[in-house]
């Protein structure tokens, strides 16, 4: 073998690893993620975000539109303050809402964004009032057994 | 029984923290002597070149067939629950975070480590590391350095091929053969796998097991009797003690890193 012949091969092996690398980081990592860069800041609070999570996407009528960057915590109200970048060119009229829905059963929990109709549109940096948080599946189950069982002792009790 | 046990407990361990002080002054003085004028730039090339791109071929398979088992065995698992969507999160992060190291240095243990340990030994035993010495050569800059810094270099760079390949071998049986929804997969695994949670601490963990097997390897060889009989314990010893401290280490790495 060469030593030309060996430069060339570990120049190639170094390549492919570089590639490798490239490729694992924007089709299986999210830095691809990095879209959203240029896109304009929208806060929302929420009284309970459940599982949502940072890079947790913003869709707008089941269309991607952003993602969340930040979720924190507002000292003086008590509520979750999510911080989301939004495509630059999607413009939100200012009675916009925002719902933490979950994709599925068991899926990952996304903000969905419902448009108002005012003709202004939300400043970047604005913060989205109407919300509507997450919905906890063992609230709502111990809810509907507490209802059916006082529903039907005050049922008993009538007769 | 008991009065040979414990003086032959205590000898082993008075015969092993020499050794052990020895392989370290190997291993430091191999590094150190990239600064050495014996040291040589094609030297190291030529190491890569062995080490590395020859090992490719046999990782790239490998990691073909671990993916695709993992996409089946994946299947079976998730399917009972109705969660085949997390099968693109579950073969990315186990290739990412354990398969992918692990079996990389595995098999450059057995394929590479091997051979460097035989090629020292019989370097050794046909004495031309007592000829470099005689030629006032150092034996730690021509012959050790190049070799630990390849594998260094070399196990990283397999180890990225290996999860690549892995993941495509996971997604040809997830996606085509086992119907799962091909945006689903990509998706669930881009929203659950991080740059640097992931991807590279998994290459962090290939470059320490790189340093340990090619350290390991090189060390037997140095150490290896120089006979024929004891160039060959020395290679099986040198891909047995490999392969455990690579499954010793990935523990305390895993317990540190995750």
């Amino acid at each position: 073998m060469s030593q030309r012949a060996i430069d060339w091969w570990v120049g190639i092996f170094v390549l492919l690893g570089i590639a490798a690398l490239a490729v694992l980081a924007l089709r299986v990592g999210n830095l691809s993620g990095f879209a959203y860069g240029n896109g304009y800041v929208l806060h929302a609070d929420f009284n309970n975000v459940g599982s949502l999570k940072d890079r947790s996407p913003v869709k707008l009528g089941g269309v991607t539109i952003g993602e969340v960057t930040h979720i924190g915590m507002n000292p003086q109200t008590f509520r979750a303050e999510v911080t989301m970048r939004i495509e630059p060119s999607i413009k939100l009229p200012i009675d916009t809402g925002a719902s933490i829905y979950t994709q599925g059963l068991l899926g990952e929990q996304y903000v969905a964004i419902q448009p108002g109709g005012m003709p202004q549109n939300l400043k970047p940096g604005a913060t989205i009032t109407l919300t509507q948080g997450a919905v906890n599946i063992d609230q709502l189950i111990g809810q509907m057994v507490f209802d059916k069982a006082s529903g039907s002792s005050s049922g008993s009790s009538t007769h | 029984m008991n009065e040979f046990f414990i003086p032959r407990l205590g000898h082993v361990v008075w015969e092993s923290v020499p050794r052990l002080g020895a392989a370290t002054r190997l291993l430091l003085g191999g590094l150190g002597a990239v600064g050495n004028r014996h040291f040589s730039f094609r030297q190291w090339l030529r190491e890569v070149y062995g080490l590395g791109v020859l090992s490719l071929a046999l990782m790239i398979v490998a990691a073909l067939f671990t993916g695709m088992v993992l996409g089946f065995q994946g299947y079976y698992a998730l399917v009972r629950f109705g969660a085949t969507s997390a099968l693109g999160t579950l073969i990315a992060l186990s290739l990412l975070r354990e398969l992918g190291p692990v079996l990389t240095a595995l098999l450059f243990a057995g394929r590479a480590g091997s051979a460097l340990t035989a090629e020292i030994g019989s370097m050794k035993a046909t004495e031309q590391l007592a000829a470099m010495e005689m030629m006032a050569v150092n034996p730690l800059a021509w012959v050790v350095a190049p070799r630990l810094w390849g594998g260094i270099f070399a196990v990283p760079i397999l180890c990225v091929i290996f999860d690549l390949v892995g993941i495509f071998g996971g997604y040809l049986v997830s996606v085509p053969v086992l119907g799962v929804d091909g945006g689903t997969f990509w998706a669930q695994m881009q929203s659950n796998v991080t740059l640097s949670g992931d991807i590279l601490n998994g290459l962090l963990k290939a470059l320490c097991f790189g340093l340990i097997v090619t350290w390991i390897a090189v060390w037997q060889g140095f150490s290896a009797k120089p006979t024929a009989e004891g160039v060959g314990a020395a290679t099986t010893r040198s891909v047995v003690m490999a392969s455990l401290a690579v499954l010793g280490l990935d523990f305390i790495l895993t317990a540190l890193l995750f």
